[in-house]
């Protein structure tokens, strides 16, 4: 066999395993969008009726077997939510603005962000078990209160992160050029870090609304569940993912239908979110 | 600036108070202070949350001691309990996660740097993180009411039947089809860590000086060479802190599991069998734990989750780093 044949063989096995492993890879993007149509399309056919329905926005959680819908739920999910935002942003925000202002690269400021990392990554349910054990064994009870503060836990390190990141990108020019004009520090972070820096800063609140918005694990021992209507943070709360979590795990089959309508919502509202937060954010460019 | 200021101010104070008048330097040591705070109220929190769960499983901790590591007992009756079968049962499941994520991610991040168009890039990236923003919650219930019936029905007796009476394999696939159980929940976990797993391997490729892969194709590599012999082992350290990240996160996931694993407190080799994992038991026996030393249990394997995942969390965050300066000392 001369040299010429021999190279051309090897060669021609070396384009055919590339072949190969470049057919595989694209396999691999196949089973990867497969499981996001499959999910999403099951969610939207089982789901999809119940969602058209007013009653599910009208109607409280029923018991098996009557008709109903998921409206304490939606409210207090809404309600809780919307605490958890309200407590969560400013911390995270302060936070992230002495993160990158102030802190630097400072090892306070280095240890808080890795910190801050082990909190992001920090499995939810042990979250829901912290303020289990601070808040609700102390108050005897479980309420509403208890899952916005676990939720704004998680919204903390998100917005702490995004904050940091974006901050960081604000040019120094920008910053030289207010203190230059004698303006105080704290008046140049409010008035020109913050602005320059507001899409992205939005961004990361938006993200952590559509993270907590899904998040059962923490809700579980915290807000617990309510089967009527209540507004009263001070009192176990309904809410949409321990509802869909208790109505999926049982054996009715008018409450799987309830259960797969307020997953069909929950996923419409968090997409929905991540989908809000990317145009803003792409506005920005 | 202090040109601005008037004169008598500046000259009696020191170089800080120099830079601005006296009211706004207030104001900035205001401003700092209170941003410093908050960042301490991170720590602090953390802080809170190790003290907290130790405080909590107090009881377990004096009890039992190391023991709790390696005793496969729970039993709420006698007040008798061990976390082997939670960690076997989390650990298992995160393995086959990572079995099966790992070279699916690789090969969606080879696409996506390498392959794809790039008007393809864009939406197809999105499309993976849409993958990572349907709640886990979701998934449970999917995987509960379609994956598990199918994968009982047409799936698993295949597997059964292929491997069962190989020996030593054999004994992964012994038993019979359930449906739910430890393959269902590693496989379903796998499918929530590939978005993960994939944007961080795509995002460290993307770091790979072109030059560096503009010497192989010029030597005549193909595409396949260029990516296993100069973009993996430059990438190397990022693209394992990458599955670690994933590996975090399949360890503490809830909800997911917790539909399809089964909530059986039993040691079975077979992944085919019903299981339990640590969040998983926190999810279905917290709320109805009787008993302080059923809470301290309970309290102890959330102790161990946050201890696992933050060691887990670390090693990746150190390895990640080491590629970023990496990275810094070659440009």
């Amino acid at each position: 066999m001369s040299v010429a044949t021999a190279s051309n063989a090897r060669y021609r096995g070396r384009k055919r395993q590339n072949v190969l492993m470049l057919f595989i890879s694209c396999l691999a993007v196949a089973f990867g969008l497969f499981w996001l149509v499959w999910i999403l399309g099951t969610l939207f056919y089982e789901g999809g009726a119940a969602l058209l329905r007013a009653q599910l926005y009208l109607q409280t959680t029923p018991p098996p077997g009557d008709d109903g819908g998921l409206a304490n739920a939606i409210a207090g999910s809404v309600v809780i939510v919307g605490t958890a935002t309200l407590l969560g942003t400013p911390v995270g925000i302060l936070a992230g603005t002495y993160l990158a202002e102030y802190g630097k690269k400072s090892w306070l400021a280095s240890a808080t962000r890795f910190l801050n990392d082990v909190l992001l990554s920090a499995p939810s349910i042990v979250i829901g078990l912290f303020v289990y054990t601070v808040y609700v064994a102390r108050m005897k009870h479980f309420s509403g209160w208890a899952g916005a503060i676990a939720l704004a836990l998680i919204v903390v390190p998100v917005v702490v992160r995004t904050t940091d990141d974006m901050l960081k990108l604000v040019p120094n020019s920008l910053r030289e050029a207010a203190i230059a004009l004698g303006c105080p520090s704290w008046k140049m972070i409010v008035m020109v870090s913050y602005r320059a820096a507001r899409t992205g800063i939005v961004t990361g609140v938006l993200l952590a609304v559509a993270r907590i918005s899904g998040e059962t694990a923490p809700l579980l021992f915290t807000a617990l569940n309510n089967q009527f209507w209540s507004l009263d943070l001070n009192r176990p709360m309904s809410n949409l993912p321990t509802v869909i979590f208790q109505f999926a795990m049982s054996p009715y089959a008018d409450w799987h239908r309830l259960a797969w309508g307020g997953a069909a919502l929950i996923t419409l509202a968090v997409l929905g979110l991540n989908v809000i937060a990317r145009v803003v954010f792409a506005r920005k460019d | 600036m202090s040109a601005v200021l008037p004169i008598s101010e500046t000259a009696t104070t020191d170089v800080e108070a120099a830079r601005a008048p006296r009211h706004a330097s207030w104001g900035d040591a205001l401003f700092e202070n209170l941003t410093r705070l908050f960042a301490l109220l991170v720590f602090a929190l953390l802080a809170a949350i190790v003290v907290s769960l130790v405080v909590g499983s107090e009881l377990t901790l004096r009890k039992y001691g190391p023991s709790f590591l390696w005793s496969a007992q729970w039993d709420p009756v006698q007040e008798n309990f061990g976390a082997l079968v939670p960690i076997y049962g989390t650990l298992v499941t995160s393995a086959i996660a990572l079995a099966i994520g790992v070279p699916v991610s690789f090969g969606i991040a080879l696409f996506l740097t390498e392959l794809s168009p790039v008007w393809l890039k864009r939406p197809l990236g999105t499309a993976i993180e849409l993958l990572a923003a349907i709640p886990s919650i979701i998934y449970g219930m999917w995987g509960l009411f379609v994956f598990a019936p199918l994968f009982q029905a047409h799936v698993q007796p295949k597997l059964i039947d292929a491997f069962a009476d190989i020996p030593g394999v054999g004994v992964l696939f012994a038993g019979p089809p359930l449906g739910i159980g430890m393959m269902s929940a590693g496989l379903i976990l796998s499918i929530m860590v590939i978005p993960f797993i994939a944007a961080v391997m795509r995002d460290v490729f993307e770091l790979v000086p072109p030059l560096l892969k503009e010497s192989a194709y010029g030597l005549g590599a193909t595409t396949w060479e260029v990516v296993w012999r100069v973009v993996l082992p430059y990438t190397k350290v990022g693209v394992v802190g990458g599955i670690m990240l994933g590996l975090g996160r399949a360890l503490g996931e809830t909800m997911a599991v917790t539909f399809v694993i089964g909530n059986a407190h039993q040691l079975a080799a077979s992944l085919m069998a019903p299981g339990n994992s640590i969040a998983s038991a926190l999810a279905n026996e917290f709320t109805e734990a009787v008993g302080d030393v059923y809470y301290s249990a309970l309290i102890e394997l959330g102790l161990l989750l946050f201890l696992i995942t933050t060691i887990v969390l670390a090693v990746s965050k150190l390895l990640l780093l080491r590629l970023a300066r990496h990275e810094g000392e070659k440009t």
